[in-house]
């Protein structure tokens, strides 16, 4: 069982650059192909200052950084019994190639289920850019199984 | 990208359906290495089997990646107000995923006016992986 104590816990600030080649990488992961989201002359053309982040993009902010599996690795959760229950996005500004980002994440509630089977955490984050202005909020849903080989 | 008109868009409207290639190893391995999830339970078929899993399967937040461009393909990504989705079953080796949204309210708020879709991503049987929800600005 995690302790509650870490109910309130802010987490290790993430600073992320948001970089064309990264966003060429994420476009082609995932099938995107349309030009605005490749190049920059066509992101111009459609109105963006350069390669828009796609919607989910940011989430790579604080697991480039380590944030979450950093928690887990100290609470001794191993990566194999948690799942991605529910994500929320909120968007305040549009998020570019060239930002610099910062992520501030908070545990905001550890609840259990199930008799103690299943454990959630809640996560919540703020992303602001280089400007000091908050582009997005973002909530995480992790479920830990605590029954052991469940394929469920 | 033109706007889609709030008056001309209707409580039932569909989006028009993203049907993805069946996802392949390559799939996840490429989708770890952009999206920062390194977790070797959807890269390494060795790791996931000493889990427990039958073998590797899909990051969550792939299939929702994968509504984003949904989303994206429908309205520009400037009009994006907000997306949740609740991850429900996992996605394994060689499933075709359907991304599908449909109007479900018509709203204004904060002298905007939106649109609240529900959204879902299904394999070939109509299971459902992801479901959510998003809100976008109409013009």
């Amino acid at each position: 069982m995690i302790d509650p104590k870490h109910i309130g816990r802010q987490l290790p600030p993430a600073i992320f650059e948001v970089e064309k080649g990264r966003l060429r990488f994420f476009a082609k992961a995932t099938g995107e192909t349309r030009s605005e989201y490749l190049e920059e002359s066509a992101a111009h053309a459609a109105g963006y200052p350069s390669i828009p982040a796609p919607p989910t993009f940011v989430f790579a902010a604080e697991l480039d950084a380590g944030t979450l599996f950093s928690l887990l690795d100290e609470l001794q959760i191993p990566l194999s019994r948690i799942l991605h229950g529910e994500q929320q996005f909120n968007y305040f500004a549009p998020v570019h190639a060239g930002d610099v980002l910062t992520v501030q994440s908070t545990i905001t509630d550890i609840y259990t289920k199930r008799s103690g089977e299943l454990e959630f955490v809640i996560k919540d984050s703020t992303v602001s850019n280089q400007h000091g202005q908050q582009v997005l909020g973002a909530r995480s849903v992790i479920v830990i199984r605590n029954q052991s080989g469940s394929s469920s | 990208m033109n706007i889609p008109d709030w008056n001309a868009v209707n409580v039932g409207d569909a989006l028009p359906t993203l049907t993805l290639p069946a996802i392949t190893r390559t799939t996840l391995a490429l989708f770890a290495g952009a999206s920062g999830d390194h977790n070797p339970i959807h890269i390494d078929s060795d790791f996931a089997k000493a889990a427990g899993m039958p073998d590797v399967f899909a990051q969550g937040m792939l299939p929702m990646a994968y509504l984003a461009r949904l989303l994206t393909n429908w309205v520009p990504q400037s009009r994006l107000r907000q997306f949740n989705v609740r991850f429900s079953a996992m996605t394994a080796i060689g499933t075709t995923l359907h991304c599908s949204g449909v109007v479900i309210e018509k709203l204004e708020s904060g002298g905007e006016r939106l649109a609240k879709l529900h959204l879902a991503v299904c394999d070939d049987h109509g299971t459902p992986k992801i479901k959510g929800e998003a809100l976008v600005a109409l013009a």
